[in-house]
């Protein structure tokens, strides 16, 4: 679809007020056997499905929640949790833009998102995940033409079972974690793409997931395999309307590269992060992995964090193939209660494997954040290389940030390196703004955004904009 | 242009400005010398609304407005511009990047529109070329890695985009070889208008033979101790302070 039709599509006339609800589709809150029966039926799931989940729902009723992050917050009921919600009429639901509903494009500009720009900037591709269904998929035709296949993960347990079966857990097994093995259970959406072997994807990839109905948790499961030689850059973005209640994410993602192949995953991440006494927000607890199976493959991550009351997140690379390569980039903005405890995990296990870390985080307000990176190097990688870089900024003296790298290396072939630093953010180069007429905020905006260029120049363009954007919008007040 | 009126000015519990007296009206160049320590760079950044300095009594006016009362930002948009003795670095962030920021904020703070991208960097190429800079500087990170004499120049190039109506030189020509001298002096010769007032601190007479003052004085212990024409900075060069605090003392 071209743009300029999107474009039109997009900002014709609602013809529905503004005022009208969508009418959701929930079960009560709560969680057993009947629930997951529930959803997995609801969804048109095959019974191996339903007994996938079943498995991970008993092996959740068994674990308990991790506290060893360094993270603050209430104990969270799970049974005060409503499991599933979508729009009333499932099947006739949007197939595609000019179908959405116009209170969520509506939405989605009020939040200033406007998804035709994003789908207009270079013929992105467009998956929203609205509440758990998946509500509109664009750009379908144009992907079917290269072979890749981008679809909810709904529709691919229906449409590609042997795809979902071969790779779905293969990265984040059931059990993996306790939020993974909830997520296993019950979840309820999210993405799937396949690129074929040698595709280049024609186009960026992008969901931008929603919570919108008060009490609904959020499972999403994305699932990308990118084949021999295949490349994909796909980005996802988030946001959340104002909520009075903390609401629970836990999200996984399997990130599967095969010989060769390369994917790049960018989030622009821009959730709820609570009042100023850190009430309402979103719970982040997500799980993303990437598994380099394939010789030098290469998998990227590359994260800008504002939102969420509370942030526990780990993108990790396991780097299996030969000379495979892992990434992680990462940019958490913390302000007024919000804490994040995030990192990554690169764990070398082929020869010749090589990772980089750039994580900056910058706390204000009264936040807390804390890096938590494993470096683990496996007696078979040979020769694995190792770079972490890891620079905190503080903004007041109210907030803090702590880094815990932590290394394996079990293969004295292996080069590791780790450089750290925290500073305050200087008063001397406030003052050498101001002095030039730069606002107090601005020249604030300047300095962090300064500070993080080292991860903004790796996502996307759109993406880098926002991500700017959104940092000064996190930032605001911060100072003074 | 600039009055400043019996300023006392605490630094961290110790008076360090002890009744100045200053008035700078526009067109004029004044230099300002005295020995290290006496209050120099203390006056200029109180000035300039630096955070610390705590002002006991005494008065500043800039245009008839008390610049006391104002945030460090308006008071640059007020049209005060201090070139830095030490330029900080800023990593990350586009030379030329700050430099718009700051053109436009003074363009927005007088009701104008943002300035459009080809006009600025017609503006900024020209000044450039006439600061003798590479245009590679325009892209590096504000003063990150520049050389002494460098981060000078940019202090000159950002004065020339800015078109300040009171230029404040700290020490301008220190860490400058002989040929920077020349460019550096030469951009705050163009400064100079009718309209346009310039309070540069040095400690040489050699900057002064490039940009020849109206005033000079001696700042000494807090105080401006004698005031005179440019012959003043010949003779301190020839005979050092020692006599101007025998003569003050007297
Ligand atoms: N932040 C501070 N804390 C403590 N003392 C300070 C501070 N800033 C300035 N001072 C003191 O105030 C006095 C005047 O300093 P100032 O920098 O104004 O001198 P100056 O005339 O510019 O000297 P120079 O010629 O060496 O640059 C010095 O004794 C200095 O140590
Ligand atoms: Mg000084």
């Amino acid at each position: 679809m071209a743009s300029q039709e999107m474009e039109e599509l997009v900002s014709r006339e609602y013809t529905q007020g503004f005022v009208t609800d969508i009418e959701s589709d929930t079960v009560p809150p709560g969680l057993d056997e009947s629930t997951i029966a529930f959803i997995s039926n609801k969804k048109g799931e095959p019974e191996w499905m339903l007994e996938w989940r079943l498995e991970a729902y008993r092996q959740w009723l068994t674990m308990t929640t991790p506290s060893w992050a360094h993270l603050d917050y209430p104990p969270i009921d799970y049974q005060a949790i409503s499991y599933y919600s979508a729009p009333k009429k499932d099947e006739d639901r949007p197939q595609s833009l000019d179908e959405v509903d116009p209170k969520l494009l509506e939405t989605y500009e009020k939040l200033g998102i406007p998804l035709h720009e994003r789908a207009a900037l270079a013929g992105v591709a467009v998956d929203a995940v609205f509440d758990s269904v998946s509500v509109t998929t664009t750009f379908k035709d144009k992907l079917a033409e290269a072979g890749v296949i981008f679809c909810s993960i709904s529709e691919a347990i229906r449409e590609y079972p042997e795809l979902v079966r071969q790779y779905l857990g293969s990265v984040v097994p059931q059990g993996d974690n306790y939020f993974a093995a909830l997520n296993s259970a019950v979840f309820t959406d999210g993405s799937f793409v396949y690129v074929p072997e040698g595709v280049e994807c024609p186009m960026e990839l992008s969901t931008y997931f929603r919570i919108n109905a008060a009490n609904t948790g959020q499972f999403e499961r994305t699932l990308i395999v990118c084949d021999k030689r295949a490349q994909v850059s796909y980005l996802e973005g988030c946001t959340a309307p104002q909520r009075d209640e903390n609401q629970l994410h836990a999200a996984v993602v399997e990130l599967v590269a095969l010989e060769d192949a390369n994917i790049k995953y960018s989030t622009v991440q821009n959730w709820y992060p609570g009042d100023e006494n850190g009430k309402g927000g979103i719970y982040n607890f997500v799980t993303k992995r990437g598994d380099c199976r394939g010789d030098r493959s290469k998998i990227s991550w590359t994260q800008v964090e504002t939102g969420s009351a509370i942030t526990w997140k780990y993108p990790s690379c396991m780097l299996r193939g030969k000379d495979s390569v892992g990434e992680f980039y990462s940019v958490a903005v913390t302000n007024g209660r919000q804490q994040a405890d995030t990192g990554t995990k690169m764990i070398h296990i082929g020869e010749g494997t090589r990772s980089t870390i750039i994580s900056k985080g910058i706390a204000a307000g009264r936040s807390d954040q804390a890096y938590r990176g494993l470096v683990k190097v496996g007696p078979r990688a040979k020769n694995a290389r190792n770079f972490t870089q890891c620079d905190s900024l503080l903004i007041g003296d109210r907030c803090g940030a702590h880094t815990f790298p932590y290394q394996e290396i079990g293969n004295n072939s292996a080069t590791v390196e780790h450089e750290a630093t925290t500073s305050k953010i200087g008063e001397d180069q406030l003052f050498y703004c101001q002095a030039r007429g730069i606002s107090e905020e601005d020249a604030v905006n300047m300095i962090v955004n300064g500070f993080c260029k080292d991860v903004f120049q790796e996502l996307p363009m759109e993406f880098a904009v926002e991500a700017e954007a959104l940092l000064n919008v996190t930032l605001e007040g911060a100072v003074g | 242009m600039l009055e400043v009126k019996d300023l006392h000015v605490t630094v961290e519990g110790s008076e360090i400005l002890k009744g100045l007296n200053l008035t700078v009206n526009p067109g004029e160049v004044h230099a300002l010398m005295g020995p290290n320590g006496a209050g120099k760079s203390t006056l200029s950044a109180v000035i300039a609304g630096k955070d610390g300095y705590e002002v006991t009594s005494g008065e500043v006016l800039f245009e008839g407005k008390n610049l006391l009362e104002m945030e460090i930002e308006e008071r640059a948009l007020a049209g005060i511009l201090l070139g830095f003795q030490y330029p900080v670095e800023i990593p990350g962030v586009k030379n030329i990047y700050l430099l718009k920021a700051a053109l436009n904020a003074q363009r927005v703070a007088r009701g104008e529109e943002e300035i459009p991208a080809p006009e600025f960097m017609k503006l900024v190429r020209e000044q450039l070329s006439f600061m003798k800079m590479d245009g590679s500087f325009l892209q590096r990170a504000v003063n990150e890695g520049f050389s002494g004499g460098e981060k000078k120049r940019n202090e000159i190039l950002q004065m020339l985009v800015l078109q300040p109506k009171l230029a404040m030189l700290d020490e301008i020509d220190s860490g400058l070889d002989i040929d920077a001298m020349k460019v550096v002096a030469e951009g705050i010769n163009s400064l100079r208008n009718a309209d346009r007032a310039i309070l540069m601190v040095t400690h040489y007479q050699r900057l002064l033979e490039h940009i020849v003052p109206d005033r000079v004085h001696v700042l000494v212990d807090g105080r401006i101790v004698k005031s005179g024409d440019k012959n003043l900075a010949h003779e301190l060069e020839a005979r050092g302070y020692e006599w101007v605090l025998e003569e003050s003392a007297a």
